[in-house]
């Protein structure tokens, strides 16, 4: 099977300069490829460099050393090609526009006609079932509606790929599972490439197709899981065993995400080869 | 329950206070026989205002003209201050030229400029007045606009950044929302502040029929039952003016936590 590659990152390095001389090297050798509809997830320690990751994917900021390919094009054409699809931990909803106002806000930005506009707007509340709150205003919503709309508001354009920055990490946990339910539902529906940075190891494994485990100091890519779980995944995924092997495996590999730099995409079968994958 | 005795509940203590501070206020002068050129007592004073709404010291004309000065130069130091901020928000450099000027003028009493502005402007022109006015009005709206203009969420530049928006779409789309509630913030400080120009302009001189004017003629003849009648429309004045500003506020902006928090509570 050979999927369009989307996202292609060549020996990508991120050195920020420090204040009195020093510089800081956030993420460092950085090989991936992404293909058309993967789901992947970065999960690793706090300042593995993760987030900076996205961030260079996404053309906020850019690399010191290496490539950044997107469809194809630099990512810098890719972000003036509109190619991104943002959400952050916050939602970042402007308060003085209604839920339908936010989520019409990137098709203002791009000119699209009044009528296809507001045509989109509807099925894209419709996508994330908040069309009953299309004139609420953010502060009335719970924080998941809150970033349901910023969900909404992402994909309102069609982009190719979805960015997601810890988009649930600020929600409980409960509404936290039903929102990974929900934003599985719509990656199914949608067929969007989503890069998705968490914390959390039961949410990387639950949503993704491959789980990237990130080392900190520099950030580095310690490991890259395959998650072969059957889907539709549901309620039942989270209790099966596999789910559980899988977690076991993320884990570990979070433990010993240490100077593991040389292995990048090839680690599945170096795990298998050292016995961590049963 | 109703709407009416939701805010009866909600005002009755001030009205109590209120009531109840000019009750006593009244039966102190009465059973002290405080003189009147010390403290006049309230009936005295409402008895002022009403001899002299538009007779004699003509209050009611008189508040007219001093709130078109303070208005004028409200609207004007308002327009000033916005076209500052505007410029110092875009360009850096102005920032570092302006900034440190505006901060250095804001700290001389301005109302002491008073007799250079009659001087300037004419001492029987309205635009004197005004003047004072919107030099006092204009450092407030600047600074809170400016504030609302370059304090902008991160994460929402970055996804205007996205969206690959140029600066006129981050400016009408982001930026200038976000200044809005600033700038009301900045009217409302502004509307006393107006009033206070206007007022103090006419204190060094200038038509007879404004309300300086009656506090400063009044007070020379110990007429000071007059001089709190003027006083006490200056004031009336100066609320109407913020409750008109708050009014706007529930209209432009009814999303902003400032206007939220009124209604729950």
């Amino acid at each position: 099977m050979t999927a369009q590659t989307v996202v292609s990152l060549s020996g990508v390095e991120k050195t920020f300069e420090l204040p009195g001389g020093s510089s800081m090297t956030a993420v460092s050798g950085i090989d991936m490829e992404i293909r058309k509809g993967e789901f992947v997830s970065l999960i690793g320690p706090s300042g593995c460099g993760k987030s900076t990751l996205l961030r260079l994917i996404g053309d906020l900021t850019q690399p010191s050393a290496g490539s950044v390919t997107i469809n194809g094009k630099p990512a810098h054409q890719a972000r003036l090609d509109r190619d991104y699809g943002m959400v952050f931990q916050a939602p970042v909803l402007f308060d003085w526009r209604t839920v339908e106002e936010n989520v019409r806000l990137p098709l203002e930005l791009m000119g699209q006609g009044r009528e296809s506009r507001e045509a989109r707007v509807r099925e894209m509340l419709e996508l994330v079932e908040l069309t009953d709150f299309a004139r609420h205003h953010p502060y009335q919503l719970s924080g998941g509606m809150q970033q349901r709309v910023a969900i909404a508001r992402a994909l309102t354009f069609s982009p190719s790929i979805l960015l997601m920055d810890e988009p649930f990490g600020a929600l409980d946990e409960m509404t936290r599972e039903r929102m990974n339910s929900e934003v599985l539902r719509i990656w199914e529906q949608t067929g969007i490439t989503v890069i998705f940075v968490t914390h959390s190891i039961p949410e990387a494994v639950f949503l993704s197709s491959r789980v990237v485990v990130m080392s900190a100091r520099p950030g580095r890519v310690a490991r890259v899981l395959e998650i072969d779980l059957p889907r539709p995944r549901g309620v039942e995924t989270r209790e099966s065993r596999g789910y559980f092997e899988k977690v076991t495996q993320v884990r570990e590999a979070l433990r010993g995400g240490e100077g593991r730099a040389d292995e990048g995409i090839g680690s599945v079968e170096r795990a298998e080869a050292e016995g961590l994958i049963g | 329950m109703s709407r009416g005795t939701d805010l009866l509940r909600r005002y009755l203590p001030t009205i109590v206070v209120f009531v109840g501070t000019i009750a006593i206020w009244e039966a102190v002068i009465r059973g002290l026989h405080v003189r009147a050129f010390i403290l006049p007592a309230p009936s005295s004073i409402v008895g002022a205002l009403f001899a002299n709404w538009t007779t004699a010291y003509q209050i009611f004309p008189a508040a007219q003209n001093t709130l078109l000065e303070a208005g004028g130069g409200l609207v004007g130091g308002a327009l000033l201050g916005l076209a500052v901020a505007f410029l110092v928000a875009r360009f850096a450099t102005a920032r570092d030229i302006v900034l440190p000027v505006a901060v250095a003028v804001n700290a001389i009493p301005i109302v002491a400029f008073a007799p250079i502005a009659n001087n300037w402007f004419g001492v029987l022109s309205p635009y004197s007045k005004m003047a004072i006015a919107g030099a006092l009005v204009f450092f407030p709206i600047m600074i809170n606009v400016l504030r609302g203009l370059t304090q902008v969420d991160a994460s929402a530049l970055e996804l205007m950044r996205s969206y690959a928006a140029g600066d006129v779409a981050v400016l009408s789309k982001l930026r200038v929302p976000n200044a809005l509630p600033f700038f009301l913030t900045g009217l409302k400080i502004g509307t006393t502040l107006s009033l206070i120009g206007a007022v103090v302009g006419e204190y060094f001189g200038g038509l007879n029929v404004a309300l300086g004017r009656v506090v400063v003629e009044s007070a020379s003849t110990l007429a000071f039952e007059v001089t709190w009648a003027a006083i006490l429309v200056a004031s009336a004045t100066g609320i109407a003016m913020y409750l008109l500003v708050a009014a706007l506020e529930r209209v432009l902006i009814p999303w902003h936590p400032s206007v939220r928090g009124e209604r729950v509570a």
